[in-house]
């Protein structure tokens, strides 16, 4: 363990007004599993409080998760609130109930993937251990 | 170093690089810590202690809000631990914090432990001195849930709240060790539950047979209810008294050396091990002596010191 002392840090959000935990708690566990130090800050969120815990927490990865139709104000907002604070270097990635049409939006306002129902959380593991190994 | 001369003007975005650098040990975080370093010392460092499930979070999440009705900030460092199996964490003490999270007053960083036994991380302390040098007024440690010796908090801290909750057991197990003998203010959390009357009692009982401590301290106990919100103005003020108790009896200044003749010396321990480990490469007879503890040999005890008696400061002064 001590030998690699980088390691990824991700934070793992729900916005809007949903109370649904098992799936962001799933994701959680595979990336703690897969040696990911993950920050998990709770139910509704709004975009200001995920960003300001993104820079205090110093994460590589943001993951946003919704399932009650609150992503399209909300995943952009977060994308532009890192951008004005120099955090737009971080990779923000979305989940939940999205259908395609938002998801391709979503990727055009700044959001790097969109993972929607079905998605298995070694593909969610891979997206993120890629992005690093070509990042570092 | 924009990013330290950023961090002392309180930025969030730097003061969060410069701890990260700190865990990962990346060279950058002793430049760093060199120009924060003197502008250290004003902070009230109060660690949070206790074993899993008494509410700790929750706790800080309380104080926080205490502390900021007072006026002071306040910069959090919430541990948590790592997996041992696959080196990753899941950090949520923030959950129950985040009611602060867009207050530009409060800055709250998980931290694994990252395989570092004791209740903290290796960067705790260094984190600290981070969030001391940003200028907040009050720095909380939350440690991971702790048994019965799980200490090194102290170290750390110049007041350590021990938290303790109703239901734990005869004998209140998890405080019977040293873990009481620690606190200069002790807590009973959850005190609308059944059987808070009980465990106060109980550990009434247990610091009345302590010995009167040197300094003069005895710990307050006082009960909370951190998701009521009651007994956290209490619990803030009696924090303040024991600040103010060691400046007046020169315990300030007294535990303040200790704190930074320790992380000295740590700093030495490392610096020097890997400097003999490099010296002892280039040199044959030093580096068959390592292969030797490898292979085992020679005991260890033995190699170090003969390796310091080859190369260590003790041979050149012999030499």
């Amino acid at each position: 363990m001590a030998e690699n002392p980088r390691r990824v840090r991700v934070l793992l959000a729900k916005l809007g007004l949903d109370s649904h935990t098992i799936g962001v708690t799933v994701i959680a566990h595979a990336l703690r599993d897969a040696g990911m130090e993950v920050i998990y800050s709770g139910l509704k969120q709004t975009p200001e409080m995920v960003a300001n815990t993104a820079i205090q927490e110093d994460v590589d990865v943001v993951g946003l998760s919704s399932l009650s139709a609150a992503h399209m104000q909300h995943f952009p907002r977060v994308v532009a609130l890192l951008q004005e604070r120099g955090a737009g270097d971080k990779l923000v990635i979305g989940g939940g109930v999205i259908p395609e049409e938002d998801a391709e939006e979503l990727r055009k306002a700044g959001l790097a993937e969109i993972f929607t129902m079905g998605t298995g959380t070694d593909d969610i593991v891979r997206y993120i251990e890629q992005w690093w190994a070509e990042r570092a | 170093m924009d990013v330290a001369r950023a961090a002392l003007d309180g930025d969030p975005a730097a003061g969060a690089r410069v701890i990260r650098w700190i865990e990962e040990g990346d060279p950058s975080a002793a430049d760093a810590l060199k120009l924060l370093y003197p502008q250290c010392g004003r902070a009230h460092v109060i660690g949070v202690t206790g074993p899993p499930g008494a509410g700790k979070s929750t706790l800080v999440d309380g104080m926080i809000g205490a502390l900021r009705a007072r006026g002071l900030s306040v910069g959090v460092l919430a541990v948590d631990p790592t997996s041992p199996f696959s080196g990753g964490a899941l950090l949520g003490d923030r959950v129950r914090m985040q009611r602060h999270a867009t207050d530009p007053e409060v800055f709250i960083r998980s931290m694994a432990t990252r395989g570092w036994l004791g209740g903290l991380a290796r960067a705790a302390f260094e984190a600290t001195l981070v969030l001391d040098a940003m200028g907040y007024d009050a720095v909380l440690v939350e440690t991971v849930g702790v048994g019965q010796d799980e200490i090194e908090i102290v170290e750390l801290a110049h007041t350590t709240v021990v938290v303790n909750v109703p239901g734990l057991g005869d004998g209140v197990q998890a405080l019977k060790a040293g873990i009481l003998e620690v606190a200069d203010v002790l807590v009973v959390n959850k005190a609308d539950q059944p059987g808070a009357e009980e465990a106060e009692r109980h550990l009434g009982a247990l610091l009345e047979m302590r010995r009167t401590p040197e300094d003069g301290w005895l710990p307050p106990l006082l009960r909370t209810s951190a998701t009521q919100g009651e007994g956290l103005a209490e619990l803030v003020d009696a924090c303040a008294k024991h600040r103010d108790h060691l400046a007046a009896g020169g315990a300030w200044s007294q535990r303040s050396e200790r704190r930074h003749f320790h992380l000295f010396r740590e700093l030495l321990r490392r610096a020097a091990a890997e400097a003999l480990l490099e010296a002892a490469e280039r040199e044959p007879e030093s580096k068959r002596l390592v292969e030797q503890v490898r292979n085992r040999a020679v005991d260890p005890y033995s190699a170090v010191d003969q390796l310091l008696a080859r190369l260590g400061p003790r041979g050149e002064n012999r030499g």
